[in-house]
């Protein structure tokens, strides 16, 4: 497996929306390329022959009846919002042109 | 200091009741809910300046709910009897866990100020017992960390060293219990943030079986491992509390359907006769501090002596369980924290110049609102999920994942319960492991393989290692559904180490707050 450099670390900070300036890529990309290398052996564990898991206590069909149960109101969804206008989130523009 | 109340039951000895204890006193009139209440109020303000365990202290409520407690027993009749067992007994809540109220920030500043308009299922079930809430406790992170230090708002200290780690990520919750700030309460663990704080302040913590305990309202880290469950300072009380918290809950998809077993009378077997004690070959001896490996022995012998049978069994595919953890958490991480965007709740960061689009906003608001050890976890995650590396990180660490559970398997042929230390060292330097994040990550060695297959475990207090006097944890490992052996094991073995020390071990913790400055003007 390829070991993580700085370039793909400003490449998942993007994917990730984050943020970061110069000097912490250079300290992230060190950082993950040590932890990286340390779950490398993960990869040898197991044989094709050997299921994955993704929840230990499998459960199957967990339905509920389609009854409306309890929502929020808007007040109470927007209550924490940074930003709001008329019972929506009011965020800055979407497109690249502001 | 030693104000009477009425009953002539000191605040002092009140506070170092167990929750059961407690419980018995509320019920035979003894003490009020509100003298119990303002006890544990006081005893937060006189030390928390020192431990930093709680974020938010929840007085006026807890008081409220304390005198609803005392007017149904003073008015007597069928209401008051059908009060809850711990109806009246306080408990503190991480910061993780969602409350109508009280503000939430999950230790991050993404979150600060932030008020959930709904509770969390347990807090509602806590509710519902009448159980006084004394405020929310402090964390790791998104409760990402094994010392606490990585809260946006100040570490939490070790009640046994103020220069020490309380563990993590609920060094907030483990604390607030070992310096008897709260008798009781809530933690989170998606790979040991209860059973290591436990270990290393000298009190008990359980993770349930995955699905036990709802988790509808702890705000998500990695659902697949994610656990709500009790911390407390007695194993009987971790069962009453579990009791209070667990059981089906429609919100939870992930809720286990059956009803729970009866923890608590399993917590009064009283005995361990015949059990088949399984000593796990891959998690101690190498690796361990001596003095952990001595209590873990002394442990062994105490059960062997009470008639179990211990036995060795090998967990060979524990060797890659750090690992898978370290790629299957992160994973989960990166896609539950991509909400935190600046768009519904909590922070929002303009850009300081250029373009004034959604993507910078959130890019901002991000980069300011989450700390060092959440960033390295989310772009973890999301290389670990990136197209070209998905089959060899995420999905080879899924099948670890199937490979730590056959482990189990074979391991729960031969013995009725597993038993390690909860963690290889006892508390560590505040500071120590801060610039390196692997070695942090392996505090959690012996109790991550229990959050990749879903099975219970409990941390209780072992004893003090010899070379530094700070606690050390056992940690009892059942299958999948068994916790009420875990409780039968965990109260047998408590009584009999009790029995040896003459009393609990939080007994002999130093003084905290006044009460250390008082010992210190009577010399």
């Amino acid at each position: 497996m390829a070991a993580i450099n700085r370039d793909d670390v400003a490449h998942l900070a993007r994917l990730a929306h984050i943020e970061m300036s110069a000097e912490e890529l250079d300290r992230m990309a060190g950082e993950l390329a040590v932890i990286v290398d340390s779950v490398k052996s993960v990869s040898e564990a197991a044989g094709d022959d050997v299921p994955a898991t993704s929840h230990p206590i499998p459960l199957t069909n967990v339905f509920r009846d389609d009854v409306v149960g309890h929502t929020f109101t808007a007040e109470q969804a927007l209550s924490g919002a940074p930003d709001s206008d008329d019972n929506r989130f009011k965020v800055p523009a979407i497109l690249d042109e502001a | 200091m030693t104000e009477q109340n009425s009953t002539g039951i000191s605040a002092e000895t009140l506070i170092r009741l167990s929750a059961a204890q407690l419980a018995e006193k509320l019920a035979a009139g003894e003490v009020t809910a509100v003298q119990a209440t303002q006890a544990y109020l006081d005893r937060i303000a006189a030390v928390d300046g020192q431990v930093n365990a709680f974020l938010h202290v929840n007085a006026e409520e807890a008081l409220a709910v304390a005198a609803e407690v005392d007017a149904i027993r003073a008015a007597g009749g069928a209401e008051a009897e059908s009060l809850h067992v711990l109806a009246g007994v306080p408990i503190a809540v991480k910061d993780l866990i969602v409350t109508i109220g009280q503000p939430t920030t999950a230790g991050s500043k993404i979150l600060e100020g932030w008020h959930s308009p709904y509770d969390a299922t347990v807090v509602e079930r806590l509710r519902a017992a009448k159980m006084p809430i004394l405020g929310k406790t402090n964390l790791d992170e998104f409760a990402m960390g094994s010392s606490t230090e990585h809260s946006a708002y100040g570490p939490t200290r070790n009640p046994w060293d103020l220069d020490r780690i309380p563990g993590g990520s609920g060094g907030g919750s483990a604390a607030a219990v070992a310096a008897f700030e709260a008798p009781l309460a809530l933690g989170t663990d998606t790979g040991g943030s209860i059973r290591q704080p436990g270990a290393v302040t000298g009190t008990v913590g359980v993770k349930p079986t995955y699905g036990s305990v709802s988790r509808y309202g702890a705000i998500a880290m990695a659902s697949s491992l994610d656990q709500i469950g009790p911390v407390t300072r007695t194993v009987l009380d971790s069962a009453l509390l579990h009791q209070v918290i667990g059981g089906h809950d429609p919100r939870d998809s992930t809720s286990l359907p059956e009803p729970l077993a009866d923890l608590v009378a399993a917590a009064k077997t009283g005995n361990v006769e015949g059990l088949r004690i399984g000593i796990i070959k891959e998690l101690h001896g190498e690796g361990y501090q001596a003095g952990v490996e001595n209590r873990f022995n002394d442990a062994l012998e105490l059960l062997k002596e009470a008639g179990a049978e211990i036995v060795e069994v090998s967990c060979p595919n524990f060797q890659y369980a750090l690992g898978a953890y370290y790629l299957i958490m992160p994973s989960e991480a990166s896609s539950n924290l991509a909400k935190f965007d600046g768009v519904r709740y909590g922070l929002r960061v303009l850009p300081e110049d250029g373009p004034m689009t959604i993507e910078r906003v959130m890019g901002a608001t991000r980069a300011a609102g989450f700390g060092d050890e959440v960033k390295r976890r989310i772009i973890l995650g999301t290389y670990a999920l990136s197209a070209g590396y998905y089959d060899a990180y995420y999905g080879s660490a899924q099948k670890v994942r199937t490979l730590v559970q056959r482990d189990f398997d074979a391991a729960f042929e031969q013995a009725d319960v597993l038993i390690s230390p909860t963690a290889p060292t006892t508390a560590f330097p505040l500071g120590e492991k801060l610039d390196d994040p692997l070695a942090m990550y392996l505090n959690d060695v012996a109790t991550i393989p229990a959050n990749l297959a879903g099975v219970p475990g409990l941390s209780l207090p072992g004893g003090l290692a010899d070379e530094d006097g700070l606690p050390v944890g056992i940690q009892l490992l059942a299958p999948a559904r068994e916790d009420a052996r875990l409780y039968r094991v965990g109260a047998v073995l408590e009584s009999l180490l009790e029995a040896k020390w003459g009393g609990p071990l939080l007994a002999q913790a130093p003084a905290l707050g006044a009460e250390s400055l008082e010992t210190q003007e009577a010399k």
